[in-house]
């Protein structure tokens, strides 16, 4: 059996830092948006911030960024499967 | 060297250890499938006793043993218990775990600690469960779907349930991990994918489904906790929610996990009937792809559920004809199933019996579920006791008897004992009399228009519940003589040979019990599952 190695990844305290920094900025970004009428740009601006907060803690918290490439087709494989989930509601919501 | 080889120690005794500790927190997959096996047994039988009590408050129109609210609490009780603790994590927990390494040729899951740990999950929400009847507002009475806005608002204590539930949940979870792996990487030599018993197949469509839908029904719940505790109005249409919502969340894990419930038993029927009916199976290919193809076209279905909902036309004919879809690979196993049998030579004993009567009995069930899926006819038995004959049918006359008939092909081999025939047969003569007076009443009761989940009816409804009820009692009989009769057969009876059925998988290839490791050496597979002569079984 082959085995994958993939070397342990020390992410240093300062990016930690720097990405959390960044997490709480959109987060007032989120605060801000939601607090001003931007019309469609408010559900829209909110999820395109929220994606962009999980990829950060997705590819620096959760090491995504370092990992090998099996378990990136997993992480897609279940983002795949969300979406088509969701999706399908859409049926619902969008022809009621 | 010549040096004589000794008898590998049974997993029974290999510890010199008996106390509960050997057990509770043993590793060893085949203990932690026992484990499985009677906690989540243990649970059908409580299951079982509130399901007569339902029926004895049923007998007769007005109040007999219980009035609204305790039949309420009941029915929800009945089913979280029946479906959260018994049959989800039932085949693959206590037969996925006994047999499906041992299958592979494999000595044990590929994660043990994590194998372990999954069944402490189930056993702490268990536990969990089994509080929120005690305190607080008293058991859950909302179905066991928790639909809001009714689980949002009502006192009971709803919260602690759903937290069980979803503890339960990350058990189920890590055994889909863990079967996941375990099927792709402990594979012996020569266990190609071809050669996989279809037991491990449906085990292995099976555990996607844990890993992928289930953490579905966790979000869900922590919803429900959300609008509960923090009042997040997340369904309340006056605060921008959406009830309607609720229930495709609730569905989209909850229709793949009848799916959970069902694959593992077909795979079960798809391992007896060969051996049973001396014949290799038909059509092997397509039974493993079929597996594969409910699992996922099943994961696109769950709006059947919802018709009357208020949910989208469009999406109710989407949904409906997805259903009728998925239709497809479970009646192509079907039609494999009776093929192995034409020709074959039957030999009727105990796991035959339930197996055929699976194929009945699912069969029933899967057409009326025809009648549910297509909204036309949907519309009119929506909520009534047509859907809950329906889904017995399916869970109790499919997974059930398929379980049941997994205990008396599996069980000797783990025991080293085996139950006497004759009062096995008369406990499946009078379980499938029993099921089909209970459960057919309920479904022509449904067509006549009564409704599910009441403690009262209209007096015509009278005399075929009153039938209903008598079936209950003649199921339960059943039941009684085969728990004797297994039970004091697994510890007193008659000791059994490696391979009493004949048959050509590799757990008849071990000695009986199984020894610990499993093999004492890596087996090398050449022949298929169900090749008896290169298995040289007669
Ligand atoms: C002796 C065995 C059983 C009896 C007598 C029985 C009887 C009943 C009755 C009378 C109801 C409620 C009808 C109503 O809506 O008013 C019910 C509901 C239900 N049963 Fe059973 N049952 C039995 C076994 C099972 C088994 C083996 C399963 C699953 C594996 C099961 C799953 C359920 C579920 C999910 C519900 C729906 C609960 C709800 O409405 O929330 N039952 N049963
Ligand atoms: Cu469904």
């Amino acid at each position: 059996m082959t085995h994958e190695t993939t070397a342990h990844h020390i992410v240093s305290y300062k990016k930690l830092v720097m990405v959390w920094l960044g997490l709480l900025s959109l987060t007032g970004l989120t605060v801000w948006v939601a607090h001003h009428n931007v019309g469609i740009g408010h559900v829209w601006g909110s999820l395109a911030i929220a994606c962009i907060k999980s990829g950060l803690v997705i590819a620096f918290f959760m090491h995504m960024k370092y990992e090998g490439r099996l378990l990136r087709w997993f992480l897609l494989l279940a983002l795949a499967i969300v979406a088509i989930f969701i999706g399908f509601t859409f049926f619902d919501v969008l022809y009621r | 060297m010549a040096t004589v080889q000794p008898t590998p120690t049974s997993f029974w005794n290999d510890t010199g250890k008996t106390g509960i500790t050997s057990w509770i927190f043993s590793t060893d997959h085949k203990r932690i499938g026992l484990l499985y096996f009677y906690s989540t047994f243990g649970f059908f039988l409580v299951g079982v006793l509130l399901g007569l009590l339902l029926r004895i408050e049923l007998m007769a129109p007005g109040r007999t043993i219980m009035g609204p609210a305790t039949y309420n609490a009941t029915f929800t009780v009945h089913g979280v218990v029946m479906i959260f603790l018994f049959i989800i994590p039932g085949m693959p927990g206590a037969f996925g775990n006994l047999v499906m390494p041992i299958q592979i040729g494999a000595r044990d899951v590929a994660f043990p600690r994590l194998n372990l740990f999954s069944w402490w999950l189930y056993a702490i929400g268990a536990v969990i469960v089994l509080t929120s009847l005690f305190t607080g507002g008293g058991p859950p009475d909302t179905g066991w779907t928790f639909y809001v806005p009714f689980s949002a608002r009502t006192g009971t204590n709803v919260s602690l349930a759903v937290l069980g539930v979803f503890v339960i949940g990350f058990s189920s979870i890590l055994t889909g991990i863990n079967f996941v792996t375990t099927i792709h990487r402990l594979r012996a030599e020569g266990m190609t994918w071809g050669r996989l018993p279809l037991f491990v197949w449906s085990i292995y469509a099976t555990a996607w489904v844990q890993v992928l839908a289930t953490p579905i029904l966790g979000i869900t719940l922590v919803l429900i906790m959300a609008e509960r505790i923090l009042g997040a109005g997340l369904f309340d249409p006056g605060r921008g929610g959406d009830p309607v919502m609720y229930q495709h969340l609730f569905w989209i894990y909850s229709h793949p996990a009848v799916y959970i419930m069902i694959l593992p038993a077909m795979g079960v029927i798809s391992d007896v009937i060969p051996v049973f009916a001396r014949k290799p199976i038909f059509g092997y290919k397509m039974i493993a792809f079929s597996s594969l193809a409910i699992a996922a076209a099943g994961s696109l279905v769950w709006g059947h559920h919802m018709y009357t909902s208020g949910m989208s036309d469009t999406a109710i004919l989407v949904f409906s004809f997805l259903t009728f879809v998925v239709a497809i690979p479970s009646a192509i196993k079907v039609f494999n199933w009776v093929s192995t049998l034409y020709k074959g030579s039957i030999s009727l004993e105990a796991p035959m019996l339930f197996a055929l009567s699976f194929i009945l009995l699912f069969s029933i069930g899967g057409l009326t579920g025809l009648i549910l899926g297509a909204a036309a006819t949907d519309i009119h038995v929506h909520d009534t006791h047509f859907v809950v004959g329906h889904f017995h049918y399916v869970m109790f006359g499919g997974a059930g008897f398929a379980f049941f008939s997994a205990m008396h092909y599996w069980l000797p081999k783990f025991y080293g004992r085996k139950y006497a025939e004759k009062p096995a047969v008369i406990a499946w003569a009078f379980m499938f009399t029993g099921f089909n007076i209970l459960y057919f009443s309920m479904m022509v009761l449904g067509l006549k228009g009564m409704p599910r989940r009441y403690y009262d009816y209209l007096p015509e409804f009278a005399p075929l519940n009153l039938v209903s009820t008598i079936g209950s009692w003649i199921l339960a009989v059943g039941l009684i003589i085969m728990l004797v009769n297994l039970f004091r057969g697994l510890f007193w009876g008659e000791p059994v040979g490696s391979n009493p059925w004949g048959g050509a998988t590799l757990e008849w290839s071990i000695p009986t019990p199984p020894p610990t490791e499993n093999f004492d050496q890596e087996p090398v597979v050449t022949h298929g599952p169900y090749d008896f002569t290169k298995a040289g079984v007669p």
